[in-house]
């Protein structure tokens, strides 16, 4: 006899947690989550805890926008302190098309309700005294972006969602969904089989992978970035730096430590999390470059992990049309932990039929086929 | 009299033992809900020590208790090392 379930959410993340703590708050608590290894394996145990809600594609900016303002108030929803520290975020251009760009991005931020600014570079460097700004053309900052420590929301989302009476189980591996025709019958698993004609797949970097076992068709591809943390010392850093132009990534976290990641052009797509000598010394070279002072600062730890990319690099979410209750919660391309408040809250909707916060038309998979697809142009990495 | 298991962090035995009740019961997760063996040291000195505790309280063997996956620089390395030369101090 197999047991059975009204909903198995695949990845035991930020996305797969969130799902269930909102079909928990909406008072559905037929749930099973599964991760293959411990919570947070994969990408949401990896990042840097970056809130960001400048971003260029209106679904992006909306997603943060609502996201940043959910995860205000998560420190007292999950009774645990999440060191969400809202420093801003310095965005900086280094030539005058970027600057261009970044004078239209903040008009359109606004439009949605971000107030971002459009800063010279002395404005930039008022905001990190300890800038070069020798190479900077403009810049701009928005001050209720920050950063948070991704394993305390992890951890906080489990243990609401196991006092919701769902049951989250680590280490079991998802090896198969059997549907018949275009409903799903059970989720096959390396502990045993679940009964279930609902499945939310927030599997990250493996999402495509889950997909194809329920014979769906995804375009994720999952692509490794690698991060790396310092000794942590007193506040020196009040936001998170980043440039497109650079892929540079870095803030200090409330613990002290500063955390930073920097993009491989040339990586490879594939299922790979390890780390390299290549961006240690990419890493150190750029940083020293945006802030010299940091030259005789310790890096203690380096690691990587998976960007669930799409050809938009926006997320992908809602039903598709090859399989019913099959829902979709990932391909976010790098931000996946900063829209989560909002996605999870919208996928707990669509899971139980109800009308969605926000319109996901656009984040749909059939975008693909059916209309002109907006890429989103402020991913850092 | 308070057992320290890792200085970095500042982490006591009851800490460790507080946490594995509360269900970070794998060397990985007391690493993420704590920061056990995430500061300076990167888990020389602690890691050892927190698995016999876990152990103890879990009743497993040492040989089943996954050390947390070592990683990269073995010891903490500045960026003035790491990144390279500047092409004004190459000439010199």
């Amino acid at each position: 006899m197999s047991e059975s379930a009204g909903v198995v959410v695949i990845g035991g993340g930020v996305n797969g947690l969130g799902t269930a703590y909102h079909l928990g708050k909406m008072g559905y608590s037929d749930v099973v989550v599964l991760d293959k290894s411990y919570l947070g394996y994969g990408a949401s145990g990896r990042n840097g805890g970056g809130i960001r809600q400048q971003w260029t594609s209106e679904e992006n900016i909306k997603l943060a926008r609502e996201s940043r303002k959910m995860f205000e108030a998560l420190n007292e929803e999950l009774e645990e302190d999440l060191e969400f520290y809202q420093g801003g975020y310095l965005v900086l251009a280094f030539d005058d098309e970027e600057a261009e760009e970044f004078k239209e991005n903040v008009k359109r931020q606004n439009r949605l309700g971000v107030e971002s600014e459009f800063l010279s570079p002395e404005e930039a460097k008022e905001i990190v005294p300890e800038l070069d700004i020798s190479q900077v053309v403009a810049a701009t900052f928005n001050q209720s972006d920050g950063t948070i420590y991704p394993f305390k929301v992890i951890h906080g989302y489990a243990n609401r969602v196991r006092e919701m009476g769902i049951d989250v189980r680590e280490h079991t591996e998802v090896t198969d969904i059997v549907t018949e025709g275009k409903e799903i019958k059970k989720v096959k698993t390396d502990k045993g089989d679940i009964k279930t004609d609902t499945v939310v797949n927030a599997a990250g970097g493996w999402s495509s992978g889950v997909a194809e076992m329920a014979g769906a068709e995804i375009p994720n591809v999952p692509v490794r970035h690698e991060i790396m943390v310092t000794e942590p010392f007193e506040r020196f850093l009040e936001p998170m730096v980043i440039s497109f132009k650079h892929g540079i990534y870095f803030s200090q976290s409330e613990h002290g430590n500063i955390v930073g990641g920097i993009g491989n052009p040339d990586e490879e797509p594939g299922i790979n999390q390890k780390g390299s000598l290549w961006f240690m010394k990419e890493f150190s070279d750029t940083l020293l470059d945006f802030v010299p002072r940091f030259s005789s600062v310790n890096m203690i730890r380096q690691w990587a992990g998976l960007y669930d990319t799409t050809p938009d690099a926006q997320p992908i979410l809602g039903s598709v049309p090859e399989v019913e209750r099959f829902y979709q919660v990932n391909g976010f391309s790098g931000h996946g932990f900063m829209v989560s408040p909002m996605v999870t809250k919208v996928t707990a909707e669509l899971v139980l039929e109800e009308e969605p916060s926000i319109d996901i038309e656009r984040l749909r998979v059939e975008r693909f086929e059916e209309m002109d697809i907006e890429e989103e142009g402020a991913v850092v990495g | 009299m308070t057992t320290m298991v890792c200085r970095c962090e500042d982490l006591t035995e009851d800490d460790i033992v507080e946490a594995i009740e509360d269900g970070y019961d794998e060397m990985e997760k007391l690493k993420r809900h704590l920061r056990l063996g995430m500061g300076p040291c990167q888990g020389k000195s602690c890691t050892l020590l927190a698995e016999r505790i876990l152990c103890r309280e879990t009743g497993k063997d040492i040989q089943e208790v996954a050390e947390p996956t070592a990683r990269p620089p073995s010891q903490p390395v500045p960026f003035s090392l790491l990144a390279s030369p500047k092409r004004g101090e190459q000439d010199e």
